[in-house]
């Protein structure tokens, strides 16, 4: 009894994870199953071509998405990765104990805001200073990045600090012995040492960037062109999902399957870079 | 500074709105008027239906990952799938529910389409918090088990998880946290229909996808801000629990 009771338990826990990791199974077939045959139909140059008029023209091509995610990407990722870094560098060096408590939940705090609110809060703030300061409609690539850089941040700033702290206590005191101020060690040896964990962080937050939806539906505009400025509406992959969604069928239906298909290897290839940059460490 | 900026913000527009009625009253004209007890009902249905499917395969996974396997092959590819299931953006996932739950499996836009969805959401994180929180508990706990002469379920089911089961618990939250936030996964499976659920395949709006409604049709601000103001609020309670569980936990193991 008792030994069918030890062997039944392992075979509970090893088909419980077994199903777990069949769910990344299915999700990729079933994305790719009704992605892929629009994509074989129209051929691979329309799919990444210029045009997007998925009722009008029945044209499905998402070049001008991909443009909408980079941009806003790299923007995003420009305004927040260097904050993001400062900060943990903050937290992990300078910050007393009590800022640290305080900061810490903060963080936690922002990482769990649901997207939506941080597009609202774009919509009713950001993108009306834009339109006063800079001209243009406001909901623009600049709106998105801004909210965008924001919404990374946690991740950043969380992993990044991880990686400062993780490192080993005789780095700091010797780099200071040799006679180093404080900045010194921490730019020439504690950051090249973090260097994997806080590229990591950067690829992870860049990953998230490129997945939000709802916080860049509510300010980028959505316009499926593409942008000749920073002023300029686009559109994301995955806005154009979670606008056309709703209502579309056939051949559309499956053109935004097939976006899906783009957005997750986009996702995979960052996901799998940030994995190996980590692991090279260990 | 920024996040204080976001909440005050919210918070100063928000406090005359939330009342009694607004709890607990069905939204009329569209959202203009009346409350958002529905979307409520909503969320909490969803939320629970998918924490409770996930919760024993997350669990499992971590059991299985932290007790039974010695980094094989098989390890490997289980927590690649892990993270890579935690980095699939949330629309894909309401792709995946949308192709799989609602239509292939006929459930329709509904409570369960939605939470089954969500549930595959969650479980990454779930996965990953109760693999750490099964890590943390001593090796010498478990030698002195076994050196009673219990088994290796028995060790598991009464010495490990017991001694785990602030961060098991922990995890729960997060993840019940991130199905309250979900909005674009939820919309295209559970729909957004603005009435009392009446089974688990009653199409539900919830507040997330109520609050992005109000906010992107312009159906009315007030009410936005109130839901918007409510998550908040939601959000920062499951943090303070999450956050007091953690420091007992923390007071209480070393």
């Amino acid at each position: 009894m008792r030994k069918f009771k030890e062997k039944l338990s392992g075979r509970v826990f090893f088909a419980l994870a077994f199903s777990s990791i069949s769910a990344l199974a299915l999700i990729t077939v079933f994305i790719l199953i009704k992605g892929l045959p629009i994509i074989g139909k129209i051929g691979l140059s329309e799919f990444f071509g210029m045009t997007w008029a998925p009722v009008s023209q029945n044209k499905f091509g998402i070049f001008p998405m991909i443009v909408g995610t980079v941009s806003v990407t790299l923007g995003a990722a420009l305004i927040g990765v260097p904050i993001g870094i400062c900060c943990s560098i903050f937290l992990a060096e300078y910050a007393p104990a009590a800022v640290r408590n305080i900061f810490r939940p903060a963080i936690q705090l922002l990482a769990g805001i649901p997207s939506v609110v941080y597009g609202f809060w774009g919509l009713i703030f950001i993108v009306p200073l834009i339109r006063e300061y800079l001209g243009g409609p406001g909901l623009s690539i600049l709106a998105g990045a801004i909210i965008l850089a924001i919404m990374i941040l946690p991740t950043v700033i969380s992993i990044s600090e991880v990686s400062l702290l993780s490192l080993p206590r005789q780095y700091k005191e010797g780099a200071l012995a040799l006679g180093m101020t404080h900045w010194q060690t921490i730019k020439s040896v504690l950051l090249p040492s973090a260097k994997s964990g806080i590229v990591a962080a950067v690829i992870l937050g860049i990953g998230r960037a490129v997945g939000e939806t709802m916080a860049v539906i509510l300010v980028l505009g959505n316009a499926p062109a593409l942008p000749a400025s920073l002023k300029d509406s686009v559109r994301t992959l995955t806005t154009n999902i979670g606008i056309e969604m709703g209502y579309a069928s056939g051949d559309h239906q499956e053109a935004l399957f097939a976006t899906g298909i783009v957005l997750f290897i986009i996702i995979m290839i960052l996901n799998s870079t940030a994995q190996y940059v980590t692991r090279k460490k260990h | 500074m920024v996040l204080v900026a976001i909440i005050v913000y919210i918070l100063i527009k928000v406090l005359p709105e939330i009342g009694w009625t607004f709890l607990s009253q069905s939204p009329s004209d569209m959202g203009r008027g009346g409350g958002i007890l529905p979307t409520i009902v909503g969320t909490l249905l969803v939320t629970l239906l998918a924490v409770v499917i996930a919760t024993p395969f997350g669990i499992g996974t971590a059991f299985y990952l932290a007790e039974y396997t010695r980094g094989g092959i098989l390890t490997r590819i289980i927590r690649f799938s892990a993270d890579s299931l935690a980095a699939i953006p949330s629309i894909v996932y309401g792709l995946f529910g949308f192709i799989f739950f609602v239509t292939q499996l006929g459930l329709g836009l509904s409570i369960l389409s939605g939470g089954l969805t969500l549930a595959f959401m969650i479980l990454p994180t779930l996965i990953r918090t109760a693999e750490e929180a099964i890590l943390t508990v001593p090796q010498s706990y478990r030698e002195v088990s076994f050196s009673l002469g219990a088994t290796k379920w028995q060790t598991i089911i009464k010495v490990v998880f017991p001694s785990a089961m602030r961060g098991i618990v922990n995890g729960l939250i997060l993840s019940v946290g991130r199905c309250i936030a979900e909005t674009a996964a939820v919309v295209l499976t559970a729909g957004s229909a603005l009435h009392m659920p009446k089974s688990v395949f009653s199409s539900v709006r919830t507040m997330a996808v109520h609050f992005y409604t109000l906010a992107s049709e312009g159906i009315s601000m007030p009410k936005a801000y109130g839901t918007a103001a409510l998550l908040i609020i939601l959000i920062f309670l499951i943090n303070v629990v999450t956050n007091i569980l953690v420091n007992r936990m923390a007071a209480k193991g070393r």
